[in-house]
């Protein structure tokens, strides 16, 4: 376990900012906790300060998981995103739609509606005050 | 009828002489100084002609030229001449202007070990021939070196000497010898040359057999013997069962666990802010890596140009066989130099992302 080099970081970084931007920052710079990433069997993980220091007593070896799992970083040092990592990206993901689950999409007939705020362009008109 | 044709030629004769003579004689307010010995001239005088000639000055310089070589052809063919090979040849006298050095006087190097020995007891070189009658051969060969008087590697007949073992190669025995003072020679003068220019030569201090070295002495010695070949030991066997040993990788440091938390966060906060930006962001170590490269390729380019040219000039008086053979090998050879390499015509702004990005494995750095 150990943190992330500066090349590292900025591979992931240009990654997660695909999907949420300039938001990035609300998730390295937290108010509430510090967090941080940590590179652990070439996987990273999102997890708060204090956790880590209990973390750090479990010998490498030993140690599965500790806090979220946000991707891996391939032998050729890509880094790929996990689902896992969608809890923490949803609030600030820049687009997003919402889907039905797979059971109520099979139980339904061919043209109801799967996904929801897919090319909203009415949500600006209902929320135009939380939107600005 | 003849009469003043006769006149009349004699006229032209005078008229002709009178011409020579102009064209020999300059006049010159100012005399030149003359430097024989580098062929030099020097004129002193004003050039107010070249001045009044305006934007074409080309025929006064021609003229001005031409003047300054007469003068000085005038003062070469007073000169003593000789002969030389069916040639006449002035003798120039010696070079009287003092042309500057074309490169810094050496610095004094520190003197070698034997140097300060012989200092130490006042030993003085003694003057040895070149040549040395050697007996066996029946001639005069040099003291050293190729085809030397005593060579005592190349003996045919050498007799077991009375303590050696009856079974012991005498022949290869001398040759190790010889390779043995070799090797003791280049030392030396290689510790001497670190000594000049205050160097660290590599030593092997603790890496001969002493007999009582410990097992990670030995394990030590054992591994910068298989790293001493050419090819940095990628290709030395191992035995049946000898293990590979680890940690001979490149080793890499990484921050501490619980490093400093808000340093850490204010380097990424640093990063995302650069990333952000939208801005390409010089990469000083890879910038400076293309202009090294470019002058390199440059460099190169001369090189073949130079090398080309020479080998033109020198094949067009030949026969015209020998220049078919001689013109596409020069040409056809290496040219990797030019073409190869990257692209040096890349837009700014497509190469900007690129350099502003650090490649994981690290790029070529060069110190």
């Amino acid at each position: 376990m150990r943190p992330l080099t500066e090349e590292e970081t900025l591979v992931m970084f240009q990654k997660i900012a695909k999907y949420i931007g300039e938001n990035l920052q609300l998730l390295v710079d937290r108010p509430d906790d510090t967090y941080c990433f940590q590179l652990h069997n070439y996987r990273v993980y999102y997890v708060s300060e204090n956790i880590l220091k209990l973390a750090a007593n479990i010998s490498g070896n030993k140690l599965v998981s500790l806090g979220t799992c946000f991707g891996k970083f391939t032998k050729t040092h890509n880094f790929h995103l996990h689902v896992t990592a969608l809890d923490y990206l949803a609030p600030y993901a820049k687009y997003k739609v919402w889907i039905q689950s797979t059971q109520d999409c099979r139980k339904v007939d061919p043209l109801a509606i799967v996904v929801f705020h897919q090319a909203d362009i009415g949500e600006y008109i209902r929320h135009e005050e939380t939107l600005t | 009828m003849e009469a003043p044709n006769v006149e009349e030629l004699l006229v032209q004769a005078e008229r002709d002489e009178a011409q020579k003579l102009q064209r020999i004689t300059v006049h010159k307010e100012l005399e030149l100084e003359f430097d024989l010995g580098n062929l030099l001239a020097s004129d002193r005088n004003p050039p107010t002609t070249v001045r009044h000639a305006g934007a074409t000055p080309e025929a006064e310089l021609r003229a001005l030229a031409r003047d300054n070589t007469q003068l000085l052809i005038n003062e070469l063919w007073q000169l003593p001449t000789e002969r030389v090979e069916e040639a006449v040849v002035a003798r120039l006298p010696e070079p009287s202007t003092r042309l500057p050095r074309e490169k810094p006087l050496p610095r004094p190097r520190p003197l070698t070990r034997w140097q300060q020995f012989a200092r130490l007891k006042g030993i003085r070189p003694k003057k040895k021939t070149n040549l040395v009658w050697d007996e066996a051969s029946g001639q005069w060969r040099r003291r050293w070196g190729y085809k030397r008087a005593r060579d005592d590697t190349k003996e045919w007949l050498i007799e077991v000497p009375g303590g050696a073992d009856p079974m012991e190669d005498q022949f290869a025995k001398r040759i190790q010898a010889k390779k043995e003072r070799v090797a003791k020679n280049e030392l030396n003068r290689l510790r001497n040359l670190a000594r000049a220019h205050k160097m660290q030569v590599p030593s092997a201090a603790g890496l001969h057999p002493t007999g009582h070295q410990s097992k990670e002495e030995l394990g030590r010695a054992m591994q910068v013997a298989k790293v001493s070949t050419a090819s940095v030991g990628r290709f030395q066997e191992r035995l049946p069962k000898e293990k590979a040993p680890r940690g001979s990788g490149k080793k890499r440091k990484f921050q501490p666990l619980f490093g400093d938390f808000a340093a850490e966060k204010k380097s990424q906060l640093e990063l995302l802010r650069v990333m952000n930006s939208k801005k390409p962001q010089l990469d000083v170590t890879r910038a400076t890596n293309k202009q090294m490269r470019e002058e390199d390729q440059e460099a190169a380019a001369q090189r073949k140009k130079m090398s080309q040219k020479g080998k033109r000039k020198g094949g067009r008086p030949g026969p015209g066989g020998k220049r078919k053979g001689g013109g596409p090998p020069s040409q056809g050879g290496k040219r990797k130099g030019g073409l190869g390499g990257k692209m040096q015509s890349r837009p700014p702004g497509v190469g900007g992302k690129r350099r502003g990005g650090v490649q994981p494995h690290g790029g070529k750095r060069r110190k």
